[in-house]
């Protein structure tokens, strides 16, 4: 391989990626090493594919990623913690050839939403939810989450989660699988490069079956890891996530064309 | 004349939300407004307008479906009674807060808690001071007839659109469940995608290539940025009071006395004043239209102009007297009468209440 000079790097014919011009030039808030900028990018880079941004509204959750619409370069929507599901079924019953989707972390989801998530996966809403599972309440910092692990230490489980006590971690995308409104539900993650195109290809199809008009929300689950609230390094939080929890969130799709696998 | 026709309350608001060219409906029932949802899904808007009725898992949910499309720039309504408005509450502050237009209407009940299904006029002042967290006002509207919950919707959804704020028609269980006759409105077209995006330049539409995004937000992390918004939404609120005021006054012309009352308890006090006359006592009624803004200037008004004592009646322990106290300051006798938990006060105990608080008082 010969040595490229900075010139040559720039040169069209070498470019092997571009970024997505739906990400805006602002900073992304979130900690370095976070999954959530990946998560945002291949999301939007899915919408940009399929050129969708003109039909597209986006609705964001209370959390860590309540500042979303700072850095997707869409129209969005900002909901009350809990309630994107709500939101989002709003706009697709006003407009129903609109593309909506939700971003929604796992407090936002699984606990304070869990009602709305529920209820829209079983109307069957034609939206598509991103859910990002990093088992901890990231912005209010560290507190324990639906999606906490049995024995795993937050702020409010400074010895651990003790299961017998403060209830068992919620699977949420299990859950919603079995309800006959969900089309399309799947558990991925994007702390590897593989990981990352197949996060992208799950978004991808999800995007698409709500465009095809296929009956039923797309759940799509991406567990991340959160470095800051887990106390650990980025490459150590990954490694931990890796050991402990996709064992207890295993990656893969659930369920497929409106069946379960 | 438009179409006349022998209604509930609750179903001449249904009706008066399809005629008004709303998009949607999002609903949970609760007694005593239910009939609101029934009859629109037994009416199937869809097939004369397209508008879209949807029955929530809740409150909580419905109200953020109405910001969703509300967001979206849609004429949007809902309805509840007490308790459901409490839960309202959240979605309602968040519309205050990003400035979202829509219509919704309590039949109040009495509380609190639970409390019963029979009327009451005690969410005043959830309804005039905010309701949710924040500093914010909504428009409120309290019809005292069918036929005002009919022409109250038409009203309010100019008024939500003029001002880009949620306005909120309080009603109560009389109004709600009686029947009148009413007179209604000519069907008002929906508007077209196309003519939403083109004029609602708020409304979050899809961003067209080569355009700025929309974003629908209450939230403003700094500090001087929210208190910004804040004085914004105080100036806003202040043309709203200078404009918006409604009100309308029976035999006040030569009246000692005035009863100020809104909703049913107006209709109960124009009794009053019938009989009262006819003893020589020289009493008016000022019924509030407008909750807020309130009507204080022109109440104000009378004051100078010799009334010796106000009566504020209303469905409460009093809650409405204070706004009557600030409009006066203290320029004459103020005293509050109401029955209250769900019980309903005669023309006659009105009558009495004035005798002995304001005349002999």
């Amino acid at each position: 391989m010969t040595n490229l000079t900075l010139e040559d790097i720039i040169k069209p014919e070498n470019l092997v990626h571009e970024r997505t011009k739906l990400m805006t030039d602002k900073t992304l808030s979130y900690c370095p090493g976070c999954g959530h900028g990946t998560a945002h990018h291949i999301i939007m880079e899915v919408i940009e594919e399929l050129d969708m941004q003109e039909q597209t509204i986006g609705v964001a959750p209370v959390g860590c990623s309540v500042l979303a619409y700072d850095f997707m370069n869409i129209d969005m929507q900002q909901a009350a913690h809990g309630r994107a599901p709500a939101v989002a079924t709003g706009i697709k019953r006003v407009y129903p050839n609109k593309i909506v989707f939700t971003y929604q972390g796992d407090g936002d989801l699984a606990a304070i939403g869990t009602a709305e998530t529920i209820h829209a996966c079983n109307r069957g809403e034609n939206i598509v939810i991103v859910f990002v599972n990093n088992g901890i309440y990231g912005m209010t910092g560290g507190q324990m989450a639906p999606t906490t692990l049995p024995g795993m230490k937050s702020s409010t489980s400074p010895y651990g989660r003790d299961v017998h006590d403060m209830g068992n971690p919620l699977k949420m995308t299990e859950l919603v699988a079995q309800l006959p409104g969900t089309y399309f539900v799947t558990r991925q993650a994007v702390h590897t490069p593989s990981a990352v195109r197949k996060a992208k290809r799950s978004i991808r199809k999800a995007f698409e079956n709500q465009r095809d008009g296929n009956h039923g929300i797309s759940f799509v689950e991406i567990v991340s890891n959160c470095n800051s609230g887990w106390k650990m390094t980025p490459t150590d939080s990954n490694v931990w996530m890796v050991e402990n929890m996709l064992p207890f969130y295993p990656l893969g799709d659930i369920k497929v064309d409106g069946k379960l696998l | 004349m438009g179409e006349l026709k022998l209604m509930k309350g609750n179903e001449a608001l249904a009706e008066a939300a399809i005629r008004a060219g709303a998009d949607a409906y999002f609903g949970y029932p609760i007694t005593p407004q239910s009939e609101v949802i029934e009859y629109l899904m037994a009416e199937k808007p869809h097939e004369r307008t397209g508008m879209v009725v949807l029955q929530a898992e809740s409150e909580v949910a419905a109200i953020n479906m109405v910001y969703g499309a509300a967001g979206a720039g849609k004429r949007v309504m809902t309805s509840s009674s007490s308790p459901g408005i409490s839960l309202k509450q959240e979605g309602l502050s968040y519309m205050a807060g990003a400035e979202l237009p829509c219509v919704y209407a309590n039949v109040v009940r009495g509380g609190p808690g639970l409390g019963t299904i029979q009327p009451s006029q005690a969410d005043y002042f959830q309804s005039t001071k905010g309701g949710g967290h924040g500093d914010y006002r909504q428009i409120v509207l309290a019809p005292a007839s069918v036929q005002e919950m009919s022409d109250f919707v038409k009203l309010g959804f100019d008024l939500a659109f003029k001002y880009r704020t949620p306005v909120l028609i309080l009603s109560d269980g009389v109004i709600g469940q009686m029947m009148e006759k009413v007179e209604l409105f000519d069907q008002m077209p929906r508007l077209k995608d196309e003519e939403i995006a083109e004029n609602f330049e708020w409304a979050t539409t899809g961003r067209k290539k080569g355009t700025e995004r929309t974003i629908i937000t209450s939230l403003a992390l700094q500090a001087h940025e929210m208190e910004a918004h804040n004085l914004h939404l105080q100036a806003k609120y202040k043309t709203i009071s200078e404009n918006e005021v409604r009100f309308e006054t029976f035999d006040c012309e030569d009246a000692e006395y005035i009863i100020v009352a809104y909703g049913s308890s107006a209709r109960i006090a124009q009794k009053t004043v019938q009989i009262a006359r006819k003893k020589g006592i020289k009493v008016g009624l000022f019924r509030l239209i407008s909750l807020y803004p309130f009507p204080s200037a022109d109440l104000q008004k009378l004051c100078k102009q010799g009334v010796k004592g106000f009566l504020a009646v209303e469905m409460s322990a009093g809650q409405m007297v204070e706004d009557v106290m600030l409009a006066v300051k203290g320029c004459a006798k103020v005293e509050h009468f109401g029955r209250f938990g769900g019980i309903i006060h005669t023309p006659e105990e009105v009558l009495k209440a004035l005798e002995q608080k304001i005349i002999g008082g």
